[in-house]
């Protein structure tokens, strides 16, 4: 089996992925599964999703030479793929628009999400204002403080956000109360996944929505280069950005793909959100897949300058990827985050997220080892003015 | 047979129904668990669910997630849970015990060790609440194995062929999760889940447990005219939440002696 044939019809990449949820689920997520094969093979739906994504969000979305950033760094050339550019600032929008076309075809007039950085609860108002649809966001109460921006622009758009006071009242806390609204409205609602993680069919439908990133890579990085890159970086929570721009890359086997996780304090420290890393293999929140336990199998908390990372599993396909050897993950802390977030800003102008500035942290790290005219494409998969206010803060900054 | 098929025989047997009551191992203390368990069969309960505390309960509403997170503070783990059941298996040997819990603990301590261990403490059956049939393959015949029984929920969204599917696999009893949505939610349409229960009776020769939703005498006694089996956890849970200090086992020796009345008052 080629690995780009994955999953399986029951959702498996290998070991990893499944179903892994309450009998009150099922019949829901196999009503999404039979729904999603129709329109991943209906022109029409296909049609109106690149409609969509060209009209609304403003695709293809730029790939940039970042020229001073790479002397800067000396060694390889740096390109970034500019998903800030999107309608809403990030790449969570591909995805969204593709699940609330799926949820009108559907029927549904209700949407929910769990957002983290609050990137996919705005992604998620935004079709739903589009699409005319009731929204309801579930985020950590953590993460209101933290991305206060984001939330204001969810409640203009109409959302309405839940803060979500349980557990660590982060992202997986946020997650864990979306699944518990659909298993209870579920003739009503659809539930759009913000990352390419969760019970089949959710992993590869995301990816498959996300997968426009690559694709357009492919066709622009020749256009430029005259060639394709010898690595590619992106920033690895859930994982949505990073299989979207690894996936239509992983035929070309000469092509490094490196995602990278958050490792927060350090990996020492025990302070990360580095599953793949530093994690074994587990089933939480749908899928199984690398996470982040103790010895009695609880889950445990994650730490990460970035809302976006702060999760302690990791879509299923970047674990198999991660075994099959097809890609590397490494950890980068928050110091170096922080670094490369001011590099981007000083050196090109472009104020990146914290969470893509992980990736522009590697590129850092790997770009002095590598010849001048080499290249390493990275996913600048969003913009970083949610971010800006941790930023002042971490500065000792009061705005 | 399995303890969990002797007591419903010997139930059928006297003409009655059984009564399965849930508590979560740790709460609201490590200590009080075995106690707690002698108290619901003292007060009437058949069978005792013991759930595992897990950190991220996504099936349970917000009480029993409370709970959970107040057994993990206690530090109470799956090796935990099993040692409080041989504790109790001391001084009863005919209750069954059925550990209700999710997949990654025991994914964690290894399907086969955890059965082993499971069975030499005395469980009877094991309900992983995020492990369906789909993805059971391997799991519940480690449990039938060992002597396990591995109860499945079937819920109303479940069609009718996937009954059948569960019922291929299922053991001890069937776990109709009588409401969509989490545990811990209000009413209770008796009209449709009896409708169901005459789907999964057509499919399934195992007793059928109704549970979610049930919290007096009155839905007792409903649910136990048309189900096997009785299965109260939220509302005994929030008991255990709201009972003043060193109150708890006499205000759910209480709670659950009414629920018994219910469930006989079905019976005559």
């Amino acid at each position: 089996m080629k690995l780009t044939d994955l999953p399986d019809s029951r959702g498996h990449f290998g070991p990893y992925g499944g179903i892994f949820v309450a009998e009150t689920l099922m019949a829901a997520l196999e009503e999404l599964r039979v729904e999603y094969d129709l329109a991943r093979n209906d022109p029409a739906f296909i049609a109106e999703f690149e409609y969509e994504l060209k009209h609304y969000v403003g695709r293809p979305s730029p790939v940039y030479h970042a020229k001073r950033l790479s002397e800067q760094y000396g060694g390889a050339q740096i390109y970034l793929k500019r998903e800030d550019l999107n309608h809403t600032g990030a790449h969570k929008i591909n995805n969204t628009i593709g699940q609330a076309l799926l949820a009108r075809r559907m029927g549904k007039k209700r949407v929910i999400a769990e957002t983290g950085a609050g990137q996919h609860g705005v992604a998620s108002a935004t079709v739903a204002a589009r699409y005319g649809m009731e929204c309801v966001v579930y985020m950590g109460a953590e993460d209101v403080i933290r991305q206060a921006p984001n939330v204001f622009r969810m409640k203009l758009l109409g959302a309405t956000v839940v803060p979500v006071s349980s557990g660590s009242r982060t992202l997986k806390d946020a997650l864990n109360e979306a699944m518990r609204d659909w298993v209870t409205n579920v003739e009503s609602t659809f539930y759009i996944l913000g990352t390419a993680a969760g019970p089949h069919p959710y992993p590869m439908l995301v990816r498959d929505f996300q997968c426009v990133i690559g694709r357009e890579c492919l066709v622009q990085m020749p256009e430029l280069t005259g060639r394709q890159p010898d690595a590619v970086i992106a920033c690895v929570g859930g994982g949505s950005n990073a299989i979207g721009i690894f996936h239509p890359y992983i035929p070309h086997e000469d092509v490094r793909l490196i995602g990278v996780e958050a490792g927060g304090s350090g990996i020492a420290s025990g302070k990360h959100a580095a599953p793949l890393s530093a994690g074994t293999p587990g089933v939480l929140h749908g899928f199984r897949s690398y996470l982040m336990q103790d010895e009695n199998g609880q889950i445990i908390e994650t730490h990460s300058v970035s809302a976006g990372l702060d999760y302690p599993g990791v879509g299923p396909e970047h674990s198999y990827l991660k075994d099959a050897g097809r890609a590397e993950y490494v950890a980068i802390n928050d110091d170096e985050a922080m670094a490369a977030f001011h590099d981007l800003c000083r050196f090109e102008g472009i104020i990146p997220a914290l969470e893509s500035s992980h990736a522009v942290a590697q590129a850092k790290k790997l770009a002095p080892t590598m010849k001048k005219d080499q290249i390493i494409l990275v996913n600048l998969s969003g913009r970083g003015d949610k971010d800006i206010d941790t930023v002042a803060k971490l500065s000792g900054i009061t705005l | 047979m399995s303890r969990i098929g002797q007591t419903f025989i010997a139930l059928k047997a006297h003409n009655k129904k059984a009564l399965i009551t849930f508590i979560t191992a740790g709460d609201p203390g490590k200590g009080l668990t075995v106690p707690l368990m002698h108290v619901l069969v003292e007060a009437g309960a058949d069978i005792i669910e013991l759930g595992v505390p897990f950190s991220d309960p996504m099936a349970d509403g917000p009480v029993i997630q409370r709970a959970s997170e107040r057994a993990l503070a206690n530090k109470v783990g799956l090796k935990d849970v099993l040692a409080m059941t041989a504790e109790f298996r001391k001084t009863n040997t005919t209750t069954p015990v059925v550990l209700m819990g999710y997949a990654n603990p025991v994914e964690h301590m290894g399907y086969e060790t955890f059965a082993l261990a499971a069975k030499a403490a005395g469980v009877d059956g094991v309900l992983t609440v995020d492990i369906p049939p789909e993805e059971s393959l391997g799991v519940s015949d480690v449990f039938k194995a060992h002597g396990l029984d591995p109860i499945f929920l079937l819920s109303p969204t479940t069609p009718e062929s996937r009954v059948e599917q569960v019922a291929a696999v299922a053991g001890g009893f069937i776990y109709y999760v009588s409401l969509k949505g989490v545990t811990g939610s209000a009413n209770l349409d008796m009209d449709e889940v009896a409708q169901k229960l005459a789907v999964i009776r057509k499919h399934c020769d195992l007793p059928v447990g109704v549970g979610f939703g049930i919290r007096d005498a009155a839905t007792a006694e409903a649910v136990a005219r048309i189900a096997d089996a009785v299965v109260v956890g939220s509302r005994i849970v929030s008991e255990i939440e709201t009972a003043p200090e060193g109150e708890c086992a006499t205000r759910v020796k209480q709670l659950v002696a009414e629920l018994r009345r219910g469930v006989d008052a079905a019976s005559k």
